[in-house]
């Protein structure tokens, strides 16, 4: 199926709610995305009444927008004007003056023994199946890793009445007194801090300190928490480790645009290095809803033609920017939590790759080809930062579809595209 | 939630809310593992958002569904056992 | 290695680790020296099957030997390397093609390979999910398929206990009568062999190879669903046509479970991009042979090129008027069949034995020679 817009907006997270609902005024715009809803991993949700007010606003206009969402769509492929995309038994090309990437971020995991046995999950990942409608009454869940994720993720596990064991933070105190001092700048993100805070849930917080390993018994997962020397056994059903978020980057790389230090590179107008393509939100580096809400405001201007710079919000961008830096700085992964993955743990998920399959001057190229290592249904989203964050491995470029497609989808998609670029 | 909705588990009859994924029902149920590695090695959801795949389904006889992204239907089929 | 080694070997693509290989075990002091990463050109991006091809005489007597080579080696082999000796069936799409069917038989017989005819009954017996009503089919059991990354590293690992020296990231800029020049500067050696595929043609411009593009897909984990490699007999006339591009019928079964569905091939230049025609019509016709191919998901698309040469065979020999060079390069689609009876060419030459199947029909020095060279 070939159809035309005039906007196709990739991910309707914040940046890509902001794009669709700022470009709308005066261009057709589809907005896709790989959930059924809209919102991203942030606005998330079942039932819009459980979102912020910013959140609903947005979700309101983009109701009102005209901008057609289309969610359960994976976009298998980027080229100029051009997105090709499947959803469970449909696929087609739509062609577009203008493509924005609001791709998002998604979580970094570690390998540590045990990370691959289910009832171990992402911080994130248990966030999302949260708001989809997951019960964890009475559940004892251990959240651990890193990153302003773990608290609110803990709050509302408690908040649906799981017994939260503990939070597990890798940071030292002093780097989280740091990164708290410095949400004074940021007066949202210190209301949200405060609010977790105010719920008063009793579960022990733990700074500089990580979970070892993790181990199954008929009882309930066995979790290993080590700081200071010590090691504290810990019984638990779930539990969820995330180390930090990594921008999705394949679609751009399929694309042909420049990524750099793993995130889109962009102009202050949301320009990718390639004509036509624009990017918004944390795939050009994570900076939170808010900076996102501007990107995708200035992406969606910038696709119908208003690309006047001085009214937009440059310093409220930069000083989102300057909340990233202050994340990698003060959630930097301390040596210990790199140094997880025994010989026997697996690396790559999806191939059953262990860590003792890597020669030690490998490289992620290398070890794809020599281990299959990245090869998989996730084409090294989850393993690939893994390598870069435990051996300094680049990750290996990315092959397309960016999400499996059937073969007939192939087909078809190759057809269309062959027949427009002819 | 008072708009209850049928699905079948692996042949079991469940009744599940409106706007539930497949994975949000799996664990609620206690379920954690979905399927397994090539190895053959439990495994169950990981990332929530669709990019890692271990949380693959059959769904309607269709194999390989990422049971993170799909959403409650009534009369839906899920096999974990597939 | 302090003094100058015997050979140097340009590139630790298959065709050069077997080179490596065969050259260290009859006693050669080797140095391999790869521009990136071993396995990591033309052979990465191939398909890892073993076949005997019978395009040219040549071809079948090269592709035979080398596939003799392997099974002689099969029980070393590591299983990380998956050599499956799954067999190849070659279909015949319409009742037409099967007197080129039994042709193929009778000429495999006729060297002593075993090759079976099969009418519609046995090849659907043989392989259920191929469209009903396809006439038949060459069942040549002796093929097989392997993972070829792991492969070239088993081979390097061999000529490393046999005294050789690979290193990688070290690129060879030009020859010198007495070795290469390389990234880190002169190197000096008795003899250099260039098995640098594609990249060949930059150190030997008389040896013209021609990259000829190609396109891979490989799949979910399906097993069972294909057995043998299949192959469409009309293959030969796709790899033959020189029109700017053709597609064939050509699925692996993995070690895995997945498969990997081929095959183009395109006269492209240097541009590696994704031909989304090309690769269209590629599937298409996978789907046509296997319409159950339709509902597999595809994990990941590639593409490759093959070195080729104007007469389809691979130049195996000393290089035309260049003393002390020797080449191993152009095996086109066929350099993971092929590097074991070339290293054991190359090794016979090299140390003046007899070589084990005839040479000449791969000498370089063909080049020089009037156009009735080609193949028939």
């Amino acid at each position: 199926m070939h159809e035309r817009a005039d906007v196709v907006v990739i991910g309707a997270g914040p940046a890509g709610i902001a794009t669709a609902c700022t470009a709308a005024s005066a261009r057709r715009v589809v907005l896709l995305d790989s959930a059924a809803g809209a919102g991203g991993q942030i606005w998330r949700h079942r039932t819009r009444a459980t979102l912020s007010r910013t959140a609903r606003r947005w979700l309101s206009r983009l109701d009102g927008s005209g901008a057609e969402f289309r969610g359960g769509v994976s976009v298998t492929a980027v080229g100029r004007g051009m997105v090709a995309w499947t959803a469970r038994g449909r696929h087609g090309v739509i062609s577009a003056e203008t493509i924005v990437l609001a791709t998002g971020a998604r979580e970094r995991y570690l390998p540590y023994p045990g990370w691959t046995l289910p009832g171990v999950m992402g911080v994130g990942g248990l966030q999302a199946c949260l708001k989809h409608g997951m019960s964890v009454r009475g559940l004892r869940i251990v959240l651990a890793g890193s990153g302003p994720l773990l608290l609110p993720v803990a709050a509302s596990c408690a908040e649906a009445g799981a017994e939260v064991v503990c939070i597990v933070e890798q940071a030292t105190v002093s780097q989280l007194v740091r990164f708290g001092a410095g949400l004074w700048r940021h007066p949202g993100k210190l209301m949200d801090a405060v609010q977790y805070r105010l719920q008063a849930f009793t579960a022990a917080f733990h700074a500089g300190s990580w979970v070892q390993r993790v181990t199954a018994s008929p009882a309930g997962l066995v979790v290993d928490r080590a700081a200071h020397g010590d090691v504290e056994r810990i019984r638990c059903d779930l539990l969820a480790t995330g180390f930090g978020l990594v921008p999705n980057t394949e679609l751009a790389q399929l694309a042909g645009c420049a990524v750099e230090q793993g995130r889109i590179r962009v102009n202050e107008r949301q320009e990718t290095s390639v004509a036509g393509i624009l990017a918004a939100g944390e795939t050009t580096g994570i900076a939170g809803a808010d900076a996102a809400i501007i990107e995708g405001q200035i992406a969606g201007g910038m696709a119908v033609g208003r690309a006047a710079a001085h009214d937009l919000p440059l310093a409220r961008r930069a000083s989102q920017l300057r909340f990233a830096a202050a994340l990698q700085r003060d959630f930097a992964l301390r040596p210990e939590v790199l140094a997880l993955a025994t010989d026997d743990t697996v690396i790559c998920r999806c191939e059953d790759v262990r860590r003792s399959a890597f020669g030690a001057t490998w490289d992620a190229r290398h070890a794809k080809l020599m281990t299959r290592a990245g090869m998989g249904p996730c084409q090294g989203r989850v393993c690939g930062p893994a390598m870069e964050a435990l051996f300094g491995w680049e990750s290996a470029i990315a092959r397309p579809p960016a999400f499996p497609a059937s073969v007939a989808a192939l087909c078809d998609h190759c057809a269309t595209i062959s027949q427009l670029e002819a | 939630m008072d708009d209850a909705i049928m699905i079948s588990i692996n042949g079991e009859q469940c009744a599940v809310e409106a706007g539930q994924t497949v994975a949000a029902v799996l664990l609620s149920r206690r379920q954690w593992r979905f399927g397994s590695s090539p190895a053959g090695r439990p495994r169950g959801p990981l990332c929530g958002m669709g990019i890692c795949f271990e949380c693959v389904v059959s769904v309607d006889g269709v194999a390989d569904v990422r049971a993170c992204l799909e959403t409650v239907q009534q009369g839906m089929q899920v096999r974990t056992d597939a | 290695m302090t003094r100058a080694p015997d050979l140097i070997i340009v590139g630790a693509g298959v065709v050069g680790a077997a080179c490596a290989m065969y050259a260290a075990e009859a006693g050669l002091d080797v140095l391999v020296l790869e521009r990136a990463l071993p396995a990591g050109g033309v052979t990465a991006a191939g398909m890892g099957h073993i076949v005997a091809m019978d395009d040219s005489p040549a071809q079948l007597a090269l592709t035979a030997f080398s596939r003799s080579l392997l099974a002689n080696l099969a029980t070393e082999l590591p299983p990380a390397v998956e050599y499956e000796r799954c067999g190849t069936i070659w279909v015949a799409a319409a009742a037409g093609e099967l007197d080129a069917a039994r042709a193929k038989c009778e000429l495999y017989h006729g060297h002593g390979l075993h090759a079976e005819l099969l009418d519609t009954r046995s090849l659907a017996s043989a392989e259920p999910h191929l469209r009903p009503g396809l006439a038949g089919g060459v069942l040549v059991p002796d093929d097989g398929v392997l993972y070829q990354p792991v492969f070239t590293r088993w081979l390097l690992d061999r000529a490393r206990q046999a005294g050789a020296v690979v290193r990688s990231g070290v690129a060879v800029h030009s020859l010198s009568r007495h070795g290469v020049l390389s990234s880190t500067g002169p190197m000096a050696g008795g003899a250099t062999l260039v098995a640098a595929g594609t990249d060949t043609s930059e150190l030997l411009p008389v040896l013209p190879i021609i990259p000829r593009k190609g396109h891979l897909a490989v799949t979910s984990r399906v097993p069972g669903i294909v057995r043998h490699q299949l192959v469409e007999l009309g293959y030969l006339r796709s790899a033959h046509a020189m029109t700017r591009s053709s597609v064939a019928f050509n699925v692996q079964p993995r070690h895995t479970g997945q498969l990997l569905i081929g095959s183009s091939r395109e006269l492209a230049g240097p541009d590696r991009s994704v031909n989304h025609e090309v690769l269209g019509q590629m599937l298409a016709r996978a789907v046509s042979f296997m319409p159950v191919m339709a509902n597999i998901e595809v994990l990941r698309v590639w593409t490759g090129m093959r070195p080729a040469t104007a007469d389809g065979l691979p130049f195996i020999g000393r290089a035309p008027d260049r003393d002390g060079v020797w080449v191993a390069s152009g095996h086109e689609g066929l350099g993971i069949t092929t590097a074991l009876g070339t290293g054991a060419m190359i090794a016979a030459l090299l140390t003046g034995a007899e070589p084990p199947i005839d040479a000449v029909p791969f000498s370089p020095d063909r080049i020089a020679e009037p156009a009735e060279a080609s193949h028939g």
